[in-house]
């Protein structure tokens, strides 16, 4: 056993964990972080995207030593209580989300694109979000969804500025 | 017709995205019981073998093992095997050939992946370090794979009980009719083609959690399914045993169906009957390369077809021959889907008056093959679309032309091939489509493309499906052996809040916004004062479940029934209260009201004076007020429309881009505009992926090639383009709602529309037909062996 030490969303953890143990077992395992999901075994699919010292990671494929000293973010950490982050608000706002699986791995690495490229245009979106596979929506919504809450955060942006 | 604030026809957003955009949803493997032990499954590497001996010494002093499960197991507890739903008769009133389907494979294995061991420990690490160590002595048999070969026999048989791999030889319609039509026509269309086998890559893994309470002899199966008291009731009544009150399923979150978490399996039935077994609950989850070898596939049919014209290019008959796999066991509905949902939609929307379809079933080793979203009817369609648009060419018409030509336009319509459409409208979606698209500009477009070295090209799909499964004494005379009606129960609390106990189950299509749309509507109260409970046996009285675009058609009408008994009983209670006759009492904007007057009391009295009976007429009604109904469909309902596709092929390469996609839907009446269109662009992007991207590819020796997402070409963001979707409307006469359904449209019409587009982007290369999926390599291929003709 090997013992990591990190921050998950805004909390001190530490733990004792096996070194072959994947972040993401980790987090729905160990820290009962259930909103990462699991939905390959090849690192293609997106469902288990975190952020990791800010910046998205598929936890499927980073073992959770690796996070040691990290400052890490899942779905839970994005918003608290009943808030929705602007992101979270964005899919809800343009129906991105139908069964919920990928929901939580898009809406990190949507993030995580916003706070790089503040104004995408619709092939910049496409192209980022070729590491999440949804099933359901066609990818049409979430396109949206990513378009509004651009515009939501730059407004606000400009606001604070 | 005014829209209620969040009634029917208002776009309201999903109650239910709340708790998945927090991470907070709760699906199969989010849970975890005390006690939990971990399976996972040692399955055949090999496609056919004679199972030799199973060594588990090694297995069994493997770490934290806590039991294995192998076939003798099954067979000591003499269980039954995985049922089939559906009992097809072929010609000559044979039926069909039904070979038991055992939990674990027994003296065989007749597919990759198909399971042979349960090892079960108390991690998943354990459990799969274990099952590494078990040793299985495979005595390889000649793997059945191309269905022409099967038939022929002389080699393998997947099943001793089919020496030829024929599971059925099923026709329809009128093959003298037909014959004759043949015989006098204009000119004949013929295409051979192949609907590619799909894998449907739900993205949530499927689950599965059993436990047993020894205290109350109860059972509990947690479980990734569409419909959760279909498997209690095949799982208790045909595998193990159990009495419906000893047994509970409940399906919590699911993610994603497509009709794969239709069917009950196998690994359900294990950890369920295990559990008791080592008395502790047994939670498997698939990994995606476990779901990609025993997820139940979609498609895979080989079909001839040929079509008869006039001299004017009406169609005056349509021959059908298609061999369909079935794999290498019979899932749950796997024989319905090639017969009674594809030979009965071949019609389309058209007036062919002869129609003759031949079916042959096939086992081979390969995953069951069963419904997948659209299921029979997306195969149908592609036949039917791509002669109308082959014939087209051909006959030197437009491809819109020939479909105008040919429109049913009076409704009822009998086809030939057993079902009658109650309405449509086949024109309007038609102009609808092409007026979004600019029908009339895509020469414009195509010089422009041609301009800077890519072909463009224009395909036009007109669909029908058959939706609303099903009447159950129509689909109980063709084999099923269920009814296919759904049940709702309609809970008024004390103080007027509803709470509706749904059979239809919600994995993504939102139910708990738009169900509560109809009640918020029908009872006159606020959306909030609802809520939707559906997905669990012990608390929903009955159910179906949800496949086949049935929820709102057949769902969403029992719960209309249940709420027009409420209001019944209502008026009975407000007539009393009003001192008023029952027949003098109407109910509107959420008030029981005396007609001509403004004495009135509102539901919330309603419901409360029936929960404290002191002033009420307790001799002619009982106090409370729930109601249950069970709706039972008069017909199928008939979604239609037109999809029109542009694509643009790089002239190097081969590459296909997807300029343009439009699609115009007769979904009949609408409860939630948004989430209807959502339903039809996820069913675009599946059907788009299965004309270009989307192959499940095996072997000659029974490999799946294509098992994970590093092979198998799954629809991302930067294939698919944004949409232009549209809807016309003959609501559909014979639900109260007069709504159709939605949910698997796109996934049928898409298909042909994408490649007449490529096959019309590549006309001059005297390309007839491409078989899915159109991948840039046989693009190349086709433009690299032929000369193009000389430029127009």
């Amino acid at each position: 056993m090997t013992q990591v030490s990190m921050d998950v969303n805004g909390k001190a953890i530490t733990a004792d964990v096996m070194p072959s143990t994947l972040l993401v077992d980790f987090l729905r395992r160990d820290l009962a972080l259930t909103g990462t999901h699991v939905g390959c075994d090849t690192s293609q699919c997106g469902a288990c995207v975190v952020h990791v010292n800010g910046a998205s990671v598929k936890s499927c494929t980073m073992l959770v030593v690796q996070t040691n000293g990290a400052k890490v973010t899942t779905i839970e950490g994005l918003s608290q209580g009943t808030a929705l982050h602007p992101v979270q608000a964005a899919f809800k706002e343009a129906h991105g989300l139908q069964c919920g699986f990928c929901t939580p791995g898009m809406v990190m690495s949507a993030t995580d694109l916003l706070s790089r490229n503040a104004n995408p245009s619709e092939a910049e979106i496409r192209d980022w979000l070729k590491g999440n596979i949804c099933r359901c929506t066609g990818y049409h919504n979430i396109v949206k969804a990513v378009q509004i809450a651009a515009n939501t955060l730059s407004t606000a942006k400009v606001a604070a500025e | 017709m005014t829209v209620m604030e969040n009634g029917i026809g208002a776009s309201v957003k999903r109650r239910e995205d709340f708790r998945f955009l927090k991470g907070i949803g709760r699906y199969t493997d989010d849970m975890t019981m005390p006690g939990q032990t971990y399976c996972a499954f040692v399955r055949s590497p090999v496609a056919h073998a004679k199972l030799g001996k199973i060594d588990l010494t090694a297995a069994l002093k493997s770490p934290g093992v806590v039991q294995i499960f192998t076939a003798a197991d099954i067979e000591a507890d003499n269980l039954g095997g995985v049922p089939c739903g559906w009992l097809v008769t072929g010609r000559d009133n044979k039926p069909m050939v039904e070979p038991k389907h055992p939990i674990l494979a027994s003296g065989k294995v007749r597919h990759v992946g198909d399971p042979v061991v349960a090892v079960i420990a108390e991690t998943l690490a354990q459990a799969k370090d274990a099952a590494e160590k078990v040793s299985i002595d495979y005595q390889e048999l000649p793997a059945v794979i191309d269905m022409k070969a099967a038939l022929r026999g002389g080699g393998s048989a997947v099943h001793d009980e089919a020496p030829n791999n024929m599971c059925f030889d099923w026709e329809l319609g009128d093959k003298a009719a037909t014959e004759a039509a043949f015989a006098k026509a204009a000119h004949i269309c013929k295409i051979d083609l192949i609907n590619n086998r799909l894998v449907p890559n739900a993205m949530e893994p499927r689950a599965a959690i059993g436990a047993y309470d020894i205290g109350t002899d109860e059972h509990t199966l947690v479980t990734t399914s569409q419909n959760p008291h279909v498997i209690r009731l095949l799982m208790g009544a045909f595998v193990l045993n159990i009495p419906e009150h000893k047994l509970r399923v409940y399906s919590p979150d699911v993610g994603g169906g497509f009709g794969s978490k239709i069917y009950h399996y196998a690994e359900e039935a294990l950890v369920t009957w295990g559990a008791k077994k080592i008395g502790r609950p047994i939670k498997w989850v698939a990994d995606r390369s476990e779901s990609f070898v025993s997820d139940a596939h979609g498609r895979d049919h080989v079909t001839h077809a040929e079509m008869a014209f006039d001299k004017d290019g009406r169609a005056t008959g349509l021959k059908v021959d298609t061999l369909a796999n079935m794999g290498g066991y019979l899932s749950t509905f796997a024989p319905c889907v090639p017969t009674w949902l594809h030979g009965t939609l071949l019609a389309g929307q058209y007036t062919t008056p002869a129609i003759h379809v031949n079916v042959k079933a096939v086992f081979t080793n390969t995953v069951p093959v069963d419904a997948y979203r659209g299921a029979g009817r997306p195969e149908a369609t592609y036949v039917l679309e791509r002669l109308m648009s082959k014939a087209a060419a051909e006959l030197g018409l437009d491809q819109v032309e020939i479909r105008r030509k040919n429109f049913i336009r009076s409704f009822p319509y009998q086809t030939p091939v057993a079902v009658v459409y109650d309405t449509g409208d086949y024109e309007a979606s038609l102009n609808k489509a092409m007026e979004l698209a600019d029908y009339k500009g895509f020469e414009t477009r195509r010089a422009a493309s041609k301009s800077k070295g890519r072909l463009r090209g224009i395909g036009v799909a007109s669909y029908i499906e058959a939706c609303g499964i099903a009447p159950s004494s129509l689909v109980g005379a063709l084999g099923a052996r269920a009814g296919l009606y759904e049940a709702a129960t309609v809970r008024v609390n004390p103080t007027g809040s509803v709470t509706v106990l749904t059979g239809s189950h919600s994995h993504g299509q939102g139910h708990d916004t738009t169900f509560a749309q109809v009640v918020a509507e029908k009872l006159g109260i606020g959306i909030e004062q609802v809520d939707i409970v559906h997905g669990d046996t012990a608390k929903v009285p009955f159910g179906m479940g949800t496949y086949g675009s049935r929820s709102i058609a057949v769902g969403g009408t029992a719960m209309v029934n249940a709420l027009n008994k409420v209001i019944d009983k209502g008026r009975k209670i407000a007539a009393h209260l009003l001192e008023a006759s029952e027949a003098d009492i109407v109910f509107e904007g959420g008030a029981f009201q005396v007609k001509g007057t403004d004495r009135k009391k509102t539901f919330g009295e309603i419901a409360l004076t029936a929960y404290v009976p002191h002033k009420y007429p307790i001799d002619m009604i009982e106090p409370g007020l729930e109601e249950t109904a069970f709706y039972d469909p008069k017909n199928f309902t008939f979604p239609a429309g037109t999809y029109i596709c542009e694509v643009e092929i790089d002239a190097g390469t081969g590459q296909i881009e997807v300029a343009k996609f439009v699609a115009a839907d007769d979904f009949g009446n609408i409860i939630n505009p948004m989430i209807v269109e959502g339903q039809v662009h996820g069913g675009l992007a599946q059907g788009i992926g299965q004309a270009l991207l989307e192959n499940a590819v095996y072997d000659e020796h029974g490999q799946l090639k294509t098992g994970s997402y590093m092979d198998y070409c799954m629809p991302r963001a930067d294939d698919v383009p944004s949409f232009q979707v549209t809807t016309t409307n003959t609501p559909c006469t014979h639900n109260p709602l007069g709504v159709k359904g939605c949910g698997e449209a796109g996934a049928i019409g898409a298909p042909p529309a994408v490649i007449n587009a490529v096959c019309n982007a590549l006309r001059d290369y005297g390309a007839v037909h491409i078989d899915m999926p159109a991948t840039p390599e046989k693009v190349w291929r086709i433009m690299n062996s032929a000369m193009p003709k000389a430029a127009e």
